[in-house]
């Protein structure tokens, strides 16, 4: 069965996924509709940096940010100045690496519909009085549906399941940062077989759930492009 | 002062757009081309769809664009009402809310066209509750119409409405924009390739080509003009809008007036003083240096020749003018010198057949 503990970090997993994903999406829906419709010559460098996090090996990314945050990186220096301490070991530092790592799995579903918006319905809003930002919220939203149904699923269960990140920015911490990744780790380290298939089948479940959604309700492919 | 002022000059390279159109404020101008001529691209820039570097628009009196002062109003902020020519209603909105949509915006008014009179002339009252896929091309053209007018615009642009749309929906909508014709009393500029579409609805006909306006005028004095390809075309042929004077029981006839004589026409089911629209093809005029007094034809018309241009394969293509209608007529070179035609000669024009548009 789940013990208490166990239950703490699942608990605890749920409050960073949530977070993470409500950042992401406040963050990833402007960043996403400036690389849908720009045309600067910044485009292809900003969209290789959010697309970092696909390829790059967790443990590397986790190892840059815990540099940058800890008391000698510029941004640990910045928490610092503002009476906030250094961010690694965190709660806020697992938001601010979750949000990081699992990025490109919100930004690109949401780029990819915005593109498949097109033109057309913001020329039509416009000569209908609808300025740009009414025509974000009247026409634009409603149409990338499901593209922000994606983007908030796939950003949530990526946060879920991530783990070396975690490991070096978050370490290992009861309630802070221990997530149910890390405890499976825990637990197979100290050989209880029995405590690791329970939150490993949770997490199988959680995962196959997910992945069902996408595939029957809304039809979408979430490692290639979603389309509306 | 009810006039259109569109200057524009946008150059992307391989299309390059200059024109310099001063037009009447009401009525429907039709810019008519082929593909490619910069029509559409016209309509764009004067909805601030696109914005062309160099420009001047005002409309009646309030000015949208005026590149030397860094004027450009965007096109949210322009009184205007536009029709796509794939319709672009809003798929995640019913008809309803797409017709309700642009009026939400603008501070209501007591406009002359109102969005109830406009479902009504339009035939869209039943389909208010349906989504835009659930409609023909047709009733999405005409919910788009509707959409476009609710909005009590200072000045109506269509974009190829109909072009999309197979022959049989055409003319389920041709009537009503010549009912719209007849009942608004806002300018409306009309971009089509059709010739059909021109004799239908234009007003004032602005011929297009490689960006640049080649004519621009009213309907049948632009047709005539001898300097663009429309008068050489096969099926080249002369509008005029006339009256409906009074009708011939006997024979089968109704005789139309227009400014300057009148025709006689297989009998029209119209009363007294209708509006009409008479299409004279430029194959069906002949023309005779005296009155002919033993013919068939009917419409026998004194005319003044103002116009001789060689035509295509062997022919001559005259400018007439007749009262106060231009009258185009295609016959063969070898007549035309046989009867030693010149500028300014009285003549005869037959009308062998006429047809009428509405």
């Amino acid at each position: 069965m789940l013990s208490p503990a166990d239950l703490d970090t699942l608990i605890l997993t749920f409050k960073v996924a949530s977070t993470a994903t409500l950042l992401m999406l406040l963050f990833g829906t402007p960043l996403a509709w400036w690389l849908a419709r720009t045309h600067s010559a910044w485009k292809g460098v900003i969209n290789a940096v959010v697309a970092l996090p696909l390829v790059l090996p967790p443990t590397v990314l986790g190892f840059y940010l815990l540099v940058l945050m800890g008391p000698a990186g510029t941004i640990g220096k910045f928490t610092t100045w503002l009476g906030l301490g250094t961010l690694p070991f965190t709660f806020p530092g697992l938001i601010v690496a979750s949000v990081l790592y699992s990025l490109p799995f919100v930004v690109q579903p949401l780029q990819a519909s915005f593109n498949a918006i097109g033109e057309q319905p913001l020329e039509a809003a416009a000569t209908l009085r609808a300025g740009p930002l009414d025509t974000f919220f009247s026409v634009v939203v409603p149409l990338a549906k499901p593209g922000f149904l994606t983007a908030a699923i796939l950003g949530f269960a990526h946060t879920v399941g991530e783990f070396g990140v975690v490991l070096m920015v978050g370490g290992n911490i009861p309630d802070k940062t221990r997530v149910v990744s890390v405890q499976i780790y825990n637990h197979v380290e100290a050989l209880e077989y029995a405590e690791a298939h329970w939150l490993a089948g949770v997490l199988l479940l959680f995962s196959f759930s997910v992945l069902l959604v996408l595939y029957t309700v809304l039809k979408t492919h979430p490692v290639a492009h979603p389309l509306k | 002062m009810t006039t259109i002022q569109a200057r524009f000059q946008l150059d992307y390279g391989d299309f390059k757009l200059d024109v310099d159109l001063k037009l009447p404020g009401t009525g429907i101008t039709v810019l008519f081309g082929h593909s490619g001529s910069g029509k559409t691209t016209l309509l764009r820039c004067i909805a601030g769809l696109q914005h062309a570097p160099q420009g001047k628009l005002a409309i009646n009196g309030s000015i949208w664009q005026d590149s030397e002062r860094g004027l450009f109003l965007p096109t949210h902020k322009r009184s205007l009402g536009y029709v796509f020519q794939d319709a672009n209603l809003f798929p995640h909105l019913t008809v309803r809310d797409n017709l309700h949509y642009g009026l939400k915006r603008i501070k209501q008014n007591s406009g002359t066209v109102k969005l109830e009179h406009t479902i009504e002339l339009l035939g869209i009252g039943q389909l208010m509750e349906r989504m835009p896929e659930r409609l023909s091309g047709g009733e999405r053209q005409r919910v788009a119409i509707a959409r476009a007018l609710a909005l009590n615009p200072e000045i109506l642009l269509m974009d190829e409405p109909l072009a999309s749309l197979d022959f049989k929906r055409k003319q389920e909508i041709l009537p009503f924009l010549s009912r719209l014709h007849q009942q608004l009393d806002i300018p409306v500029l009309y971009v089509t390739h059709s010739q059909q579409e021109v004799a239908q609805l234009a007003d004032t006909l602005v011929i297009m080509e490689d960006g640049r306006a080649l004519a621009s005028g009213p309907l049948s004095e632009t047709q005539s003009r001898l300097d663009v390809p429309l008068a050489q075309d096969r099926e080249a042929a002369t509008v005029w809008q006339a009256t409906v004077a009074e009708h011939e029981a006997d024979y089968h006839l109704t005789r139309v007036a227009f400014a300057g004589g009148s025709l006689s026409l297989p009998a029209v089911d119209a009363e007294i003083g209708t509006p009409l629209r008479v299409q004279i093809y430029a194959r069906d005029v002949s023309i005779a240096l005296e009155a002919p007094t033993a013919t068939s034809i009917l419409n026998v018309l004194p005319a003044t020749i103002t116009g001789i241009a060689d035509g295509r394969d062997g022919q001559s293509v005259v400018r007439l003018q007749v009262g106060d209608q231009a009258l185009l007529a295609h016959i063969t070179r070898k007549s035309a010198l046989l009867l030693d035609l010149q500028i300014g000669m009285a003549v005869y024009a037959q009308i062998k057949g006429t047809s009428l548009l509405n």
